[in-house]
């Protein structure tokens, strides 16, 4: 039952074949059978998980319409608050905290009937490429359990790619769903900036974060994604317009016709060559589907890197301001005759990983005065450059590709103190983020040299969402039929834990 | 080569308030050298006439009405606070004025 | 070296001036959320995620705030920008939640406006043109109480107890640009400046302007230079001035102590200063270990304000006229002597006047009842006379019955007390107490006769031409008749009886 889509189980699940209940306590157990090697989940919330599920149940019991993929459970990124249940982001410094108020993605979720079985690990504050960084220890890639999962969203893609759960929520902020997606062998998408509300995702930079859906295939991603795109008045950066159709287009899933363009300075060097081959030979299989492949140049994505390693750091230190011990979270050094002032540096110091404290101080740096033109304003124009870069594609071609990574997946601690190589593997998400357009990272096979998952990266124009699940869908069914069994099966089993 | 000394760190930990062990600062000051050269990057093109970007969709005027919603709950505000006393937050002395 | 007199300063010393006033919008809600903004409600208990900073809330503006900067704005002459943006101001302080405060930095909403105001000098009314630099919104910091220690202040506390009530509460800061040329005036003008400025925000109806609950703050920048000299001196900031009469009081006071420091070859340090109200001094803040670097930057979670010029237009035409010039305004119109104008100015009664005014009352009827018999019972009651339950409407009536010859003077302040005392509009009082004029001439006749059969040594001598006397029997007449009878009609009727014209 767990190896099933979540398009299945919701299948299933309307034909009265199995309950929600059921479908969460089966995947209740695969948690507890496999997440002690895993280590997806920061907290599994199984009694208001089954709660939930049996009143999906007692709803669909009455006749009550519900959304398409009512009772299908689902992991949560820690990175979103849920009304009493512990959200840290990943930090030490919100240990234990219970949120009093629900995101606007969880309000989503519940009202759809999803089933939110715990919260997932990730990078502290979302901030790395590997979820070496969280406060509460690494998570483990299902592929190779000496390997990342990537990052920062690398609990959610564990869990999924570990059939712990059918579907998960990350966030990306500079490729954290997408990258995991990739290392991982599933689904990612990052939708366009202000399609999901950001009310309730702890911010760690404002202009970049976009929570979005994984899944295992494009329609079960696509699914998620309708279910929690929308406009938010409690997020004044929320659009006002109707989510684009992406479950019909994962459905329809066609190239015929679509312009696909390659961006020039997003591949060859740097690329690992198994990645490139994969992403060379998915191009093929979309050209053979009647899609016309055209080159495209982007000169200035030679510079977004910078720009987004001034950016994300400068408004984290800002939206980070606010972890002070003075309202919520961790409090050390409060000793008698201690000030407020030392209390808050200390608990700061104690609360916050090194990754954090780097980009803190980074960040501090590009925005103090005598430095702000020179760095943040500098890369603001950069970002400016880069929206008109893609303009320009845009109108040559209808979607645009890479390699959703540079390499597959590397082992933990390999690039842990080598901050430079780490913040490389962003290199070809970066660009989306700094634009606010949409983009999906899909398997395409495995590299020949370490049979690990390679990405294959979709990214379309702001707002057309619906064109990363149509172009998507068409390469995974054509993947599909040259594999003959979902990437995922060539993952090796987990040995449980009993 | 850009670089932040030890004391460069010691500053921006202050404005940070985040109080740092000297290995810590030895440590960020030593890979701030390559981390600013990378950053720097930015400063490589020609950006004269261009114009800032510091936000992703061109939206404008977004505003609610002037209505009262509840608030939270006493309790709830205060549910994580680390000390209170009185419904409010209980913090330790405090130094500097306020501005 | 001795502390020089004001005279001894300003023989010497031209004092420039800067002052930033901070102004609490009236807004139902927030700035940035939908929590309420009454004041003194229970600590904690007009909060939520977003102005208690929770991780993952973000703020939306306030339409309403909008509106009212942009009121301020024109209302002071400014140009309203047709792009502007929300900064964040970035320093950590317990008593700011997200320790950042949004505000607006190098893209104002309002700019580039100015304030005249008038002074009474000995050589008469001199008018000075403050330069206004610009009128941006920011938003209110919560309230901290000190415990421990002496006195209760932050020094020597042991630790502190925070309200959000206040934070996120819509703020307009108003910074002038620096006012040089007031001379020996500088203290009267800042206070004139101030008062204006309120009377114009009270006016324009976006604040409560109450100085003493602290929704219109001043911020007094000082600095002297040699009389004849272009160099300018450094400044101080004086904070925490409440009152008008500190306004003037803090000023004054930094010139002296600004020109006892110079004097002496001393230095002014450029530092914030607090006013303390008991002894009129500034004491300096507590010095900081590194000057604050705000690193402000447009803030990602807000987009831009632009505000469609036909928006600002309509806006405009909504202002209602300036106060200074609608009080010259009134003074012609109502014929009001200056002591009896200003005597309404200081009741803050010149609205309610004004509006009795317009519902017809005789302008010195209307002034003389909200000024006399409804600000003394406001007086004892220790009240606001608008905070009273007698309305505009209700003095209109009650002049319209007495010059109607319903009511005498002195049974329409037992009208009035009615009114007060939420017994009606003054016709129900009038009825349900069974008030009137006593007009019947056989009843007055009765009682007259009564009392000069009374009182016949009295009748005899107005008989005999000696009219002052009549007044004796008038009184006993109105004491008969309770005081319904129309004085005038009784004395018509009594010279009549007694055979006097």
């Amino acid at each position: 039952m767990i190896t099933s889509t979540a398009a299945q189980m919701a299948d299933a699940l309307a034909k009265g074949e199995t309950t929600s209940v059921q479908l969460t306590q089966a995947h209740l157990d695969r948690i507890a059978e496999v997440d002690v090697q895993v280590k997806a989940f920061l907290h599994v919330d199984s009694e208001g998980a089954l709660a939930q599920a049996a009143d999906v149940d007692a709803r669909r019991a009455k006749g009550e319409k519900l959304s398409a993929i009512a009772g299908v459970p689902l992991a949560l990124k820690d990175v979103l608050a849920q009304k009493g249940v512990p959200t840290t982001a990943g930090s030490k410094i919100l240990q234990g905290w219970r949120p009093p108020y629900d995101s606007t993605v969880v309000t989503k979720l519940k009202d759809a009937g999803v089933v939110i079985m715990g919260k997932t690990n990730m990078d502290e504050f979302a901030m790395g490429s590997s979820t070496e960084n969280s406060g509460y220890g690494p998570t483990f890639n299902p592929w190779d359990l000496t390997r990342t999962p990537g990052g920062s969203s690398g609990g959610s893609s564990a869990a999924v790619s570990s059939f712990e759960a059918p579907l998960a929520i990350g966030s990306d902020t500079g490729g954290s769903i997408r990258q995991p997606a990739a290392l991982t062998g599933i689904v990612g998408v990052r939708p366009t900036y202000g399609a999901v509300s950001r009310y309730g995702l702890i911010a760690y930079s404002s202009s970049l974060d976009q929570a979005g859906p994984f899944g295992r295939t494009v329609l079960d991603t696509a699914l998620l994604h309708e279910v929690i795109a929308g406009h938010d008045a409690k997020d004044a950066t929320s659009i006002n317009a109707p989510v684009p159709a992406v479950v019909a287009a994962a459905k329809s899933g066609n190239v015929k016709g679509m312009k696909i363009g390659v961006i020039k300075q997003l591949q060859g060097e740097g690329y690992q060559k198994g990645v490139q081959t994969r992403f060379d030979e998915s191009l093929q299989l979309l050209a053979s589907l009647g899609a016309e492949i055209v080159e495209v140049d982007c000169p200035s994505f030679e510079y977004a890197l910078a720009a987004y390693y001034l950016i994300a750091p400068s408004e984290c230190s800002s939206n980070l301001a606010r972890f002070d011990a003075m309202r919520y979270g961790l409090r050390t050094g409060d000793v008698e005759g201690a000030s407020a002032e030392a209390v808050m540096s200390a608990t700061r110091d104690a609360g916050f990983g090194r990754e954090v404290k780097r980009r803190i101080i980074l960040g501090t740096y590009a925005l103090s005065s005598g430095y702000y033109d020179a760095y943040y304003g500098s890369a603001q124009k950069i970002r400016t450059l880069i929206i008109q870069d893609y303009a320009k594609a845009f109108v040559q071609a209808d979607v645009l590709v890479s390699p959703t990574a540079p390499t597959t997946a590397y082992k933990i601690g390999e690039k842990v103190d080598d901050p430079m190589a780490m913040y490389l593997g962003d290199v070809a998400t970066i660009p989306v983020n700094l634009a606010g357009i949409c983009g999906m990272s899909l398997p395409a096979g495995l590299a020949d040299e370490d049979k690990l998952p390679v990405g294959f990266q979709i990214m379309a124009p702001a707002m057309q969402d619906q064109r990363l699940y149509q172009a998507g869908a068409a390469l995974e069914s054509a993947l599909l039929s040259k594999w003959g069994a979902p990437l995922l099966s060539q993952a090796p089993a987990l040995k449980g834990a009993k | 080569m850009s670089s932040l000394s030890r004391d460069d760190v010691a500053k921006l930990a202050g404005l940070a308030r985040i109080e740092m062990t000297e290995s810590e600062l030895v440590e960020l000051s030593s890979q701030f050298g390559m981390i600013l050269d990378a950053v720097a990057r930015v400063q490589e093109m020609d950006l004269s006439g261009v114009k800032a970007t510091s936000h992703p969709q061109p939206l404008e005027n977004v505003a609610r009405p002037d209505v009262v919603l509840p608030s939270l709950s006493p309790e709830d505000a205060l549910s994580g606070a680390p000390a209170q006393e009185e419904s409010r937050f209980r913090v330790p002395q405090i130094l500097g004025e306020a501005e | 070296m001795t502390t020089p007199t004001y005279d001894e300063v300003i023989a010497k010393w031209d004092p420039v001036l800067g002052l930033e006033v901070h102004v609490e919008l009236n807004t139902h809600s927030k700035m940035f959320c939908s929590c309420a903004t009454e004041f003194g409600a229970a600590p904690n208990t007009q909060t939520c995620p977003v102005c208690l900073a929770l991780p993952g809330a973000l703020p939306v503006v306030n339409e309403k705030a909008i509106e009212s900067t942009i009121l301020i704005g024109l209302a002071l002459n400014c140009k309203i920008a047709p792009y502007s943006r929300f900064a964040r101001k970035n320093y950590f302080y317990p008593d700011m939640p997200k320790n950042f405060q949004i505000s607006q930095y190098d893209e104002p909403i309002c700019f580039d406006g100015y304030v005249d105001v008038e002074i009474e000098t000995e050589e008469g009314p001199k008018q000075f043109r403050i330069e206004i630099e610009r009128v941006h919104m920011e938003e209110d910091t919560g309230k901290s109480l000190h415990v421990g220690g002496a006195t209760g202040r932050i020094h020597g506390a042991d630790y502190s107890l925070l309200d959000y009530n206040r934070a996120g509460i819509p703020l307009v800061e108003i910074v002038t640009k620096i006012v040089p040329g007031t001379g020996k005036y500088a203290p009267e003008v800042a206070k004139a400046y101030v008062a204006e400025l309120r009377d114009i925000l009270r006016g324009l109806k976006v604040s409560d302007v109450k100085m003493e609950q602290g929704s219109l703050r001043c911020d007094a920048n000082v600095s002297l230079k040699l009389i004849g000299s272009d160099v300018l001196g450094t400044r101080s900031e004086t904070k925490n001035v409440n009152s008008l009469r500190s306004v003037e009081r803090a000023i004054r006071g930094e010139m002296i102590r600004h020109a006892e420091l110079l004097n002496d070859g001393k230095k002014v340090k450029q530092e914030t200063r607090h006013f303390q109200e008991d002894s009129g001094l500034t004491r300096s803040g507590r010095s900081k270990e590194q000057a604050e670097d705000y690193r402000y930057f447009p803030d990602p979670d807000l987009v831009p304000v632009t505000p469609a010029a036909s928006w600002i237009e309509e806006l405009r035409a909504t202002l209602p006229e300036r106060p200074s010039l609608r009080r010259k305004r009134l003074k012609e119109e109502w014929n009001v002597p200056d002591k009896e104008m200003a005597a309404m100015i200081n009741a803050d009664v010149l609205d309610i006047v004004e509006a009795t005014v317009l519902l017809g009352a005789d302008p010195t009827k209307a002034r003389t009842w909200w000024l006399g018999e409804i600000s003394r019972i406001a007086n004892d009651k220790s009240v606001a006379v608008a905070d009273l339950s007698i309305t505009p409407a209700d003095v209109a009536e009650l002049v319209a019955l007495v010059a109607a010859g319903e009511l005498t003077d002195k049974l329409a302040r037992q009208v009035v007390e009615g009114v007060i005392n939420g017994e009606g509009k003054p016709s129900e009082v009038v009825a349900k107490r069974g008030i009137k004029v006593v007009n019947d001439d056989g009843a007055l006749m009765a009682a007259i006769e009564k009392v000069c059969a009374e009182q016949s040594e009295t009748a005899d001598k107005v008989r005999g031409g000696h009219l002052p006397a009549a007044g004796a029997l008038i009184g006993a007449v109105m004491k008969e008749t309770k005081g319904q009878a129309d004085a005038a009609r009784v004395r018509e009727l009594l010279l009549g009886h007694l055979g006097v014209q």
